[in-house]
């Protein structure tokens, strides 16, 4: 049966197909809808771990036990995983373990694009590279094979176009691998437990092991040459979705696709170098096998046509082939070039009704200096709110504050982190907060749900991945286990009540943590109170302060104040949920209130 | 052989353009295309600006169109239209649905928000083909603001059949069947008449 996935589901049902039995995650876009889609299918077991390196654990510890396993991650998820990533790679399995990161190249939800490639080859492992949906099944399905084969973890790269492109993928059935076996926990300490007298041992087998797998990549039938059209003149190496644009711009010329980007097979490369005049590489991000072609001795051309920065898409890789003179100029396909005149620009914004608002108008308005985190609330930063002045990655925020007030920084600052980013990293920074002391302010915004990759479960939430009820952890408990003497845990919506704290704590001298708390909006449970508020045309004069709390409900009406000419404030009924932040700060009582619900 | 068609959709968050090039690239694969579709999700999803492309032909490659090459622009708001207008090659269809979203750096940023003749005069230099679809009226009537992304795909069938680049094979039963498994089943009557609406609509505009 053929049906229309997009690559995310591809991966899902090769890991499905494959008889993997056990998977374990951190969302992360472009990785998210992996883990939801297998968590779909019967006889499996999956689930959200806190972090993409509990992740990792658990599905070494499954492979260990004799179950084909793996784990999905964005591209910077590797890094949080890395550490054991690094050990995986060293123990090897039982049965086949996979490791998915999903990279990002042109950043469209990251922070950077470092290319993942790189760490297949940091850990001597095979990377293996899908160009659409079909090979996002079939690599998935291959890659549990060559993990077993050669008892190693295999990382499978996906990149954003990938994830998140539809293509047609033939279905097959589950085949139940001989692996899976109930088994006895291997007893074998030589190879898993990782003191320096057997990592010693381990390291030759590693580095055996890759040469082996190059032997394979050789005859690994995803590793392809396309003869082209007859004309000899160039040939392309390219791999991921690079080897479509390939196709695409140069549809007559041979290409040798590589379905394994690590090892590279290098008899199959030298041969088709040989048979042809030019050899260049198409690939995004890193020269990667640009550098392992040339390391062969083999001249190449890559990086030198073609951008290092950024997605590739048809037009870039047709604009660098005709400025390197491979195509000609009458190849290039013309702009319309007209001029749309200017456009409001439309940034992601935090949504009406949104929990977080509340405080970084607070926070905006307190100009404290704000060490943010990744989520949601990471459009704190963007205008009217300005209220972010860091944000680098998962959990940096505690941490980054924590040093700044330890190098004296002048002013007190304030963490802020959403509850699943909390889980994620956050714990242990505020735990140095408190070993350390510095009055550093942490608030977790708590919205009882991992937000901006869709609305994923956590430990917080009360539910797992497969929708079973699980225990809720209570953060203001955890954060007084860590040794926090000043914590408070406030409705997000309650304005005046996070102001009193805020302003409170940021004269402590020790640490302090606000929780502020309702679920996002956009949950079923934030939706059944929906209920759109009003501006009294009669109270307001347009001193524009609800505008600057940055809530898409509220426009600039056309009527003007009779007194001062300024437009008066007008709620969008469509849209306004009613959490009230914006009647609570208006000077003049001109926004009604929700009625009383006693 | 079936032309190949490159479309491109533009919206903003919540309009349901993603299901809308769900429907376009699945109705591809019925009608015996090769298929495929990109989107960006991520921060889009939060009030930003969305786009998916979707490619019907012979052999499909890229999932992506290059700027220039669309041969199909279907926006489903005014301001996101214009962003797009360069996309489009010359002589290219452009369904146009003539709904206003305006961002925070409008309603609260005073940037202005494009007016509608400049919307029409920027078009006239790309395309002939460009039909202004109202989609908030049509949507009104039918009693549900929501289903402006099917009314443009029921225009969207009726212009490819006006301009002969799909053949009699691909009837507007073929685009509901696909319309049809991917809404919930209270609103399936309701997106077949937003549909067939916007069918007439399109097969109204030269």
């Amino acid at each position: 049966m053929i049906k229309m996935l997009s690559g995310n589901e591809a991966v899902a049902r090769g890991a499905w197909e494959a008889g993997a039995a056990v998977a374990s995650a951190y969302p992360g876009t472009p990785s998210t809808e992996i883990l939801e889609n297998f968590g779909r299918y019967p006889n499996i077991y999956a689930e959200w771990a806190p972090n993409e390196k509990v992740g990792v654990d658990v599905a070494v510890g499954a492979a260990y036990a004799g179950k084909r396993a793996f784990s999905t991650m964005k591209h910077v998820g590797l890094n949080v995983a890395a550490d054991s990533f690094m050990y995986a790679a060293m123990t090897g399995v039982e049965a086949g373990l996979v490791i998915v990161s999903a990279d990002d190249p042109g950043m469209h939800s990251s922070q950077n694009e470092q290319d993942n490639r790189n760490f297949a080859k940091l850990a001597r492992i095979p990377c293996l590279e899908p160009s659409d949906s079909q090979e996002a099944k079939d690599l998935m399905i291959a890659a549990f094979g060559l993990s077993e084969r050669f008892d190693t973890p295999v990382l499978l790269r996906m990149t954003t176009r990938v994830c998140h492109s539809t293509s047609a993928v033939e279905l097959g059935e589950r085949v139940e691998p001989s692996a899976n076996g109930p088994k006895k926990f291997p007893r074998n300490p030589a190879k898993y437990v990782m003191m320096p007298g057997n990592a010693m041992k381990r390291h030759p087998v590693v580095e055996q092991r890759i040469r082996d797998v190059a032997a394979l990549a050789e005859t690994f039938p995803f590793n392809r040459v396309e003869p082209g059209a007859g004309d000899r003149s160039l040939g392309i190496v390219t791999s991921g979705i690079s080897y479509q644009y390939a196709r695409e711009i140069f549809p007559a010329a041979p290409v040798l696709h590589l379905g394994m980007s690590w090892p590279l097979p290098e008899k199959m490369i030298r041969e088709f170098a040989a048979s042809v005049d030019r050899l260049i590489v198409i690939e995004e991000l890193d020269p990667f096998l640009e550098e392992g072609i040339r390391l062969m001795g083999i001249p190449v051309e890559g990086k030198s046509i073609f951008p290092i920065t950024g997605e590739l898409d048809p037009r870039v890789v047709r604009e660098s082939a005709i400025q390197a003179g491979l195509l000609p100029e009458t190849a290039r396909v013309p702009l319309a070039g007209v001029d749309a005149g200017p456009l409001p620009a439309r940034p992601p914004v935090l949504c009406p009704g949104c929990p977080h608002r509340s405080t970084f108008y607070l926070l905006s308005k307190m100009k404290v200096p704000v060490n943010g985190d990744i989520g949601c609330y990471s459009l704190g930063v963007i205008q009217p709110l300005n209220a972010m002045h860091t944000c680098g990655c998962m959990g940096a925020g505690i941490g980054v504050a924590h040093g700044a007030a330890k190098a004296g920084s002048p002013e007190r600052h304030v963490a802020v982190i959403g509850d699943s980013t909390f889980f994620h990293t956050g714990i242990q920074a505020l735990l140095n907060v408190v070993y350390n002391q510095s009055p550093v302010v942490t608030v977790i915004m708590d919205n009882r749900i991992t937000g901006m990759t869709g609305h994923q479960d956590n430990p917080g939430t009360g539910r797992t991945l497969l929708g079973k009820e699980a225990p809720a952890v209570n953060i203001e408990e955890l954060v007084r286990a860590l040794g926090v003497k000043h914590v408070r845990t406030i409705p997000a919506f309650n304005v005046a009540e996070i102001e009193k704290t805020l302003k409170e704590y940021v004269k402590l001298n020790e640490p302090s943590v606000v929780i502020t708390q309702e679920p996002c909006a956009l949950l079923p449970e934030g939706k059944k109170r929906w209920l759109p508020l009003e501006v009294i045309p009669d109270k307001c004069n347009g001193c524009a302060l609800c505008f600057r709390i940055g809530c898409p409900s509220i426009l600039k009406s056309d009527v003007l104040d009779p007194k001062l000419q300024r437009p008066l404030a007008v709620i969008d009924a469509g849209t306004c949920t009613g959490c009230e932040i914006c009647a609570q700060i208006c000077p003049r009582d001109a926004i009604t209130f929700r009625p009383s619900e006693n | 052989m079936k032309k190949d068609i490159k479309f491109l959709l533009a919206g903003v968050g919540g309009q349901g353009t993603i299901l809308a090039s769900d429907v376009l690239v699945n109705v591809g694969l019925a009608a015996g295309y090769q298929a495929k579709q990109a989107e960006v999700h991520g921060m889009s999803q939060r009030g930003g600006s969305v786009t998916s492309h979707v490619r019907w032909g012979e052999t499909v490659y890229s999932p992506l169109v290059g700027a220039g090459e669309a041969d199909v622009l279907l926006a489903f708001e005014k301001a996101e239209a214009l962003r797009s207008v360069n996309q489009l090659r010359a002589g290219a269809l452009a369904l146009v649905n003539l709904e206003a979203i305006e961002p925070v750096t409008v309603t609260s940023g005073g940037q202005p928000y494009p007016q509608e003749d400049r919307l029409h005069a920027v078009f006239a230099q790309v395309t002939p083909h460009v039909v202004y679809v109202d989609g908030p009226g049509v949507a009104a009537a039918l009693g549900n603001s929501k289903v402006e992304n099917v009314v443009l795909l029921g225009a969207l069938a009726a212009q490819l059949e006006r301009l002969g680049w799909t053949g009699a094979e691909l009837t507007p039963q073929k685009w509901l069947d696909e319309i049809v498994k991917r809404v919930p089943a209270k609103y399936i009557e309701l997106n077949k008449r937003a549909f067939m609406e916007g069918y007439r609509v399109g097969r109204g505009s030269v």
